[in-house]
C-alpha cells in the first residue's frame, strides 16, 4: 500500500509538530532574526512544493516583516502558482508554509492572513469600489456600518475618498488598482501577494501607478510578494528579487546584485547585459561556444562574464593598433532603436548585443546582414565565479 | 385604415433595396425552406389570431371557469418556480463547482425530465408519491400527506417537467462566470458559501432569472406530467392548458380565447425576457 500511495514522498515532513512550532528550532530558520526587535519567527518561512501534471514548482522563500520580495521570470516559470500556493489557492504538494510562526499549510484560503491583489484586480462588479473594500472586513466579523467606516478610510488613503460610490466598470485602471489594494489591505494581511499588480495598465498610468505603489509598499508592515515579468517593476518595487525559471530559483539577491552579476541568460537579457559562461585561466576566459574573452579579474575554474552593450565598439573594417584584445568578426542581425541609441543584434564569432549612437550607426552604415567587428576592452567586462 | 395602408407601403418600399442586398447573399436553397419554416412557426398563431371569437372574448374571459383556471395556472407555475429556483439552483452549483464521481451520471439523470414524455413522468410521480407509491405510502400514513390529484400535486408535476430548465440553465451561468471572484472572495476571508451568496449569487442573478422565466413558462404550459398525477379537477388541479383541452370538445370558441391568453403570457414572457437581457448586458 505504502508504494503506490502518494503520501509517502510527503510523510518524513509530517512528524515535524505542527502545531506550535518548537521555539529553539524556529530561530534556526527563520532569516527573520535578522531583523532586530523583531520575534524570532516573525515573517515568512517557506518552501512551495507543488506538482501539476508534469510541471513542478520547487523554491525555498524567505522574508522577514517590510520586506518586499519580487518573484520574477519569464511566462510559465512556476510565479503566479507560488502566490496561488501562498494564497491557498493550490494545494501544496509538500515542503512547509509558516507565517509569523503560524503553520498556514493546512489552512483553508479564508482563514489565512494573506491578502491577494489579483492581475486584473477581480474587483466584484456588483459592489461600490466602498462596499468591494468593506467586503473583507465584513467576512472577518466587523458590522456594516464599522466595515465600511474602515473601508472609506482606506479609500481615503488611496485618495479614492470621491470615487467610493462608483462601481469598478467606472473606474480608470490605476483606480481600479487602488481598490484592490485597500481590498487587500483591509483585512490587515500579514502576508500581501501581488500577481502582476501593473500588467493591466497602460505605460502611461503605469509609471504613476508603479511610484504610488512603492510608497505603499514601502509603508506596509508586514511581508510582501509580488510577482512579475517585468524587471523594472520587480527592481523599482522589491528591496529583493528572486528569478525563477521552469519552476526553480535560478537566483536570487538585491537588484543591482543581480544586474551586476546575472547568471542566466535570461536575466542577463532582462537587465541588459552580455553573458558569457566559460572557464576561466587568469585574465583569459575560454567561452564553453569557443571563443575567449580577455578579462581584467584574474580567475580560475568556471565563471561568467557579462559587459553591458555599451561597452562594444562596432568596426566596418579591421582596426589595427586597437588596444583591445577582444575583437571579434560579426554581423548585423537586427538593429533597435532605444531612445536616441540603437541596439545591434550581432551574430558570429561571438553573439553579442552592442549599443551605439543613431550618428555612429549612420557612418558605419549598418544595415542587417552588414560584417562589422567588434572590439571590448577588457576593462570594461566583468568575471564572476559561476 | 387608409391611412396605415399608406405607412405600411412607405415602409415596404424604402424597404425594398435594403433587402435586395440582403438577399444577394443568401443561396436560393437556405432561402427558400428558411422562409417555410419562419411561415410554419407562424402560420398557427395567425389562424388563432383570424379565428377568435373577438366579439364574444370579454364574455369569454370573464366566465368564472377562465379565472380559475388562469388563476391556479399562475399560482401552481410560480410556485414550480419557487422550488426549482430553492432545489435547482443548488443542484446546478454542485453540477458546475463540486468535483464528485458519477457527475456526468447526476446531470443525465437531472436532464432526462427534459426528454421524457410528461405523462410517463406523470406515471413516475404517481408510482413515487401517490397514496400507494413508494414514498407516497408513508407520506400518507405518517403524515397524512396526500399529493396525487391536488393543487400540491399539480405543483410537483410542473416542477419535475421545469426544474431541468432552470438547472441546466444556471449551471451553464455558472460555468461561464469566472471563477476567480470566488477565489478572491475566500482570500478576503469569505467561506465558500459566503463567497457563493455575496459574490457568485449576484454576478449570475441574469442566468438565473433567464432560467426561472423558462421554467415558468414551460410550467405554465404543462399537461401530460399534469393531467395524470393530478387529475382535471376545475379550481383545483386544472390548469389552463387542461382547461383549453376540454373545452375543445365541447366550446371551442372558449378553448381559442383560452388559448388567445396562454398566447398573450406567452409573448409577455418573451418580452421580459429580453428586456433582462437587455439591460444585464
Amino acid at each position: 500500500m505504502s508504494d503506490d500511495h502518494p503520501m509517502t514522498d510527503t510523510a518524513p515532513a509530517a512528524p515535524d509538530p505542527a502545531p506550535a512550532p518548537a521555539p529553539g528550532n524556529a530561530g534556526t530558520n527563520a532569516p527573520a532574526a535578522a531583523r532586530p526587535g523583531a520575534p524570532a519567527d516573525a515573517g515568512l518561512d517557506a518552501r512551495l512544493i507543488v506538482d501539476r501534471g508534469s510541471f513542478r514548482l520547487d523554491i525555498e522563500l524567505t522574508a522577514a516583516p517590510g520586506d518586499v520580495v519580487a518573484l520574477l521570470g519569464p511566462n510559465g516559470a512556476g510565479k503566479t502558482t507560488a502566490l496561488r500556493a501562498l494564497a491557498g489557492l493550490v494545494p501544496l504538494t509538500g515542503g512547509r508554509l509558516r507565517l509569523d510562526g503560524t503553520d498556514l499549510d493546512r489552512l483553508p484560503p479564508e482563514a489565512r492572513p494573506v491578502g491577494v491583489v489579483f492581475q486584473d484586480y477581480l474587483l466584484f462588479p456588483h459592489l461600490t469600489a466602498l462596499d468591494n473594500v468593506a467586503f473583507g472586513p465584513r467576512c472577518r466579523g466587523a458590522g456594516k456600518a464599522e466595515a465600511r467606516a474602515e473601508a472609506a478610510a482606506w479609500l481615503d488613503r488611496m485618495g479614492l475618498a470621491d470615487h467610493a460610490g462608483a462601481k469598478p466598470r467606472h473606474l480608470s485602471g490605476g483606480q481600479a488598482q487602488r481598490v484592490a489594494l485597500a481590498r487587500a489591505l483591509a483585512t490587515h494581511p500579514r502576508l500581501l501577494l501581488l500577481d502582476e499588480p501593473l500588467a493591466a495598465l497602460d505605460a502611461r498610468t503605469r509609471l504613476e501607478v508603479r511610484a504610488r505603489l512603492r510608497r505603499h509598499l514601502a509603508a506596509f508592515e508586514a511581508v510582501a510578494v509580488l510577482v512579475t515579468h517585468d524587471p523594472l517593476d520587480a527592481m523599482v518595487l522589491a528591496d529583493r528579487l528572486v528569478v525563477v525559471e521552469h519552476g526553480r530559483i535560478v537566483q536570487e539577491g538585491t537588484p543591482a546584485d543581480i544586474a551586476r552579476h546575472p547568471r542566466t541568460d535570461y536575466i542577463a537579457q532582462l537587465v541588459g547585459l552580455n553573458l558569457y559562461r566559460g572557464r576561466a585561466d587568469g585574465h583569459t576566459v575560454r567561452l564553453d561556444s569557443g571563443p575567449e574573452i580577455t578579462t581584467s579579474e584574474e580567475l580560475t575554474g568556471p565563471v561568467f562574464v557579462a559587459f553591458p552593450p555599451g561597452a562594444v565598439t562596432l568596426h566596418r573594417d579591421r582596426p589595427t593598433g586597437s588596444s583591445a584584445r577582444n575583437l571579434w568578426r560579426c554581423a548585423i542581425e537586427g538593429l533597435e532603436i532605444h531612445g536616441d541609441q540603437i541596439r545591434a543584434d550581432l551574430t558570429g564569432e561571438l553573439p553579442l548585443a552592442a549599443d551605439l549612437t543613431t550618428a555612429a550607426a549612420a557612418e558605419l552604415d549598418l544595415h542587417p546582414g552588414a560584417p562589422v567587428w567588434a572590439t571590448v576592452k577588457a576593462t570594461q567586462t566583468h568575471a564572476y565565479p559561476a | 385604415m387608409t391611412s396605415l395602408d399608406k405607412t405600411g407601403a412607405a415602409d415596404t418600399l424604402a424597404g425594398r433595396p435594403r433587402r435586395a442586398r440582403a438577399r444577394a447573399g443568401v443561396p436560393l436553397p437556405l432561402l427558400l425552406p428558411a422562409l417555410l419554416g419562419l411561415a410554419f412557426l407562424v402560420l398557427p398563431l395567425v389562424a388563432l389570431l383570424i379565428r377568435a371569437p373577438w366579439r364574444s372574448l370579454p364574455e369569454q374571459l370573464t366566465s368564472t371557469e377562465v379565472w380559475q383556471a388562469l388563476q391556479l395556472s399562475l399560482v401552481c407555475a410560480t410556485s414550480a418556480t419557487a422550488l426549482s429556483l430553492v432545489v435547482g439552483v443548488p443542484l446546478a452549483w454542485l453540477l458546475a463547482r463540486a468535483d464528485f464521481p458519477g457527475r456526468g451520471l447526476v446531470r443525465a439523470l437531472v436532464t432526462l425530465p427534459l426528454v421524457l414524455p410528461p405523462v410517463v413522468g406523470g406515471v413516475a410521480l404517481l408510482l413515487a408519491l401517490g397514496r400507494n407509491g413508494v414514498v407516497g405510502r408513508w407520506l400518507d400514513s405518517w403524515f397524512g400527506i396526500t399529493l396525487p390529484f391536488t393543487t400540491a400535486g399539480v405543483i410537483l408535476a410542473e416542477t419535475f417537467v421545469a426544474m431541468p430548465f432552470l438547472v441546466i440553465s444556471v449551471e451553464g451561468t455558472l460555468r461561464a462566470a469566472d471563477r476567480r471572484y470566488e477565489e478572491a472572495a475566500q482570500t478576503l476571508g469569505a467561506s465558500r458559501f459566503t463567497a457563493f451568496r455575496r459574490v457568485t449569487l449576484p454576478l449570475i442573478a441574469p442566468g438565473i432569472a433567464a432560467g426561472a422565466v423558462l421554467a415558468w413558462a414551460r410550467a405554465l404550459g404543462e399537461f401530460g406530467a399534469t393531467i395524470t398525477f393530478a387529475g382535471n379537477f376545475p379550481g383545483r388541479t386544472q390548469t389552463m392548458p387542461l382547461a383549453v383541452y376540454l373545452a375543445l370538445q365541447n366550446d371551442p370558441a372558449a378553448a381559442i380565447a383560452l388559448s388567445l391568453v396562454l398566447l398573450a403570457v406567452s409573448v409577455a414572457v418573451l418580452a421580459g425576457l429580453r428586456d433582462r437581457w437587455v439591460t444585464a448586458s
